[in-house]
């Protein structure tokens, strides 16, 4: 279950993150609309509906899993050394509440854009009439707290996925000995170009590169 | 070579334990780990000390029943390598050592090292076996098995059962020790009639019995003295996944 709404989420973070980039092309608001209409409008809302349930379940299963295990090894050792649980690995519970928290921002701030109602897209469309993303994101991330909290936000990301992706496509029984390493290696890349990519807009745009 | 020691003390399950530093005087390089702790031990004895308990048996490295956790790490810090097996030379003069039971809620200390595995055999007696007539000794190459299938369930069947990976496991998770069960019956064809039943009652009984649940921090495999795979954790879910779809 984990595994599964895992790698659901994962792709759904790809995507948005592949749809983000339209603000490099100037486009960002041309893909805002487009979502809004036929076609598209169904991808978008069945994705978002899944992946409520996702957020939903690997939330759920991963408390119980936590607690669980911590049940299962009440004492710890004087000297403890890890030989090969990586730091990622041993804090998804902490990464996956960072996530969550910049989740319900990242919501209330682009979603329902009631953060900065005075550069709120759908409230002030642009010349075309559309909504005005570009203004509303750019407007955002010249405020350094704004663009540092994004940064902070999608580092938790990068770190969950950094042992998440590999773990997922283990508990799937997808690995052997000659594809584990690959799949730890391909995982921990996946999430280190995942972050720099969502880095990378809040600080263009902070850096005075994007306007 | 001169060692300091803290070494977990526990009078029984009840009792709460602490460390207790002990100095290990004149060792030989050449002494296992475990000979050291004898040495130890004959001092406490000739004091009127109680000497301090720890399992051990064939002190070959294959019979399972030896297991201390050696600064952090059980069996200590050679590869695998059982802590009856480990030698004095791989520790410096003057070095510290913190020498802990096997921990996990699944495994109650008995006595100081000493630790109850009796959940480990209730995993084995809950599948671990094969129940249909497998005949006599069948002739050489009269069933045929793909020498890739026989090499993977060798590997699998190296397992002594000593229960460094549930104690080296941040989750007290015993999913090596049964994937290795597991896999290694499933992999032949006796023990392949049974295989769906086989990893749902192991699998139920292993969390029946307290043991956590894996996350894929391959702790495990870093201490096995017998470098069991977590290759087979992989296969315990592919078997996993095929028997809940035959249901």
């Amino acid at each position: 279950m984990m595994a599964v709404t895992g790698q659901f989420m994962i792709l759904y973070v790809i995507a948005h993150v592949l749809g983000n980039y339209t603000i490099f092309a100037g486009a960002i608001n041309a893909y805002a609309e487009g979502l809004r209409h036929w076609p598209y409008t169904i991808i978008l809302w069945s994705s978002r509906t899944l992946l409520l349930i996702s957020v939903f379940l690997h939330t759920w299963y991963g408390i119980i899993l936590k607690l669980e295990n911590r049940k299962a090894k009440p004492e710890t050792y004087a000297l403890t050394r890890y030989r090969s649980a990586s730091l990622a690995g041993r804090t998804m519970v902490w990464s996956g509440l960072l996530i969550a928290l910049f989740l319900i921002f990242h919501l209330l701030h682009f979603t329902f854009q009631v953060i900065e109602p005075g550069i709120a897209a759908t409230a002030h469309p642009d010349a075309l009439g559309r909504p005005d993303v570009l203004t509303m994101v750019v407007g955002s991330f010249q405020r350094a707290g704004i663009a540092a909290l994004y940064v902070v936000g999608v580092l938790g990301l990068g770190l969950h996925l950094y042992h998440g992706i590999e773990s997922s496509i283990q508990t799937e029984g997808l690995n052997n000995d000659r594809t584990l390493p690959v799949v730890v290696r391909t995982g921990m890349a996946i999430s280190v170009v995942l972050f720099l990519m969502y880095a990378a807009i809040p600080v263009s745009i902070l850096m005075g590169i994007l306007k | 070579m001169n060692l300091t020691l803290y070494v977990w003390r526990q009078e029984d399950r009840n009792d709460k334990g602490r460390l207790v530093q002990y100095e290990a005087r004149d060792i030989s390089r050449d002494v296992s780990f475990l000979e050291m702790l004898d040495i130890v031990n004959e001092g406490l004895v000739k004091k009127g000390d109680d000497p301090i308990s720890f399992d051990s048996d064939c002190r070959e490295g294959i019979c399972g029943m030896c297991g201390q956790v050696v600064n952090g790490v059980a069996h200590g810090p050679r590869k695998k390598t059982t802590v009856c097996q480990l030698h004095m030379r791989h520790f410096k003069d003057g070095d510290t050592l913190y020498i802990e039971p096997f921990r996990a809620r699944a495994f109650p200390v008995i006595k100081d090292l000493i630790v109850d595995r009796t959940a480990m055999e209730k995993i084995i007696e809950s599948g671990g076996y094969i129940s249909v007539h497998t005949g006599g000794v069948p002739d050489g190459n009269a069933v045929l098995i793909a020498k890739r299938d026989a090499d993977a369930a060798m590997d699998a069947a190296e397992c002594i059962g000593c229960g460094a990976c549930i104690a080296a496991c941040p989750n007290g998770s015993a999913m090596l020790f049964t994937a290795a069960k597991v896999s290694h019956l499933a992999m032949l064809p006796q023990g392949r009639i049974e295989a769906g039943s086989r990893v749902c009652v192991m699998t139920e009984e292993m969390l029946k019995q307290g043991f956590g649940n894996c996350s894929n921090h391959y702790e495990c495999e870093a201490v096995c003295p017998k470098g069991i795979k977590v290759r087979f954790i992989a296969k315990l879910y592919r078997e996993f996944i095929k028997a809940k779809g035959n249901l």
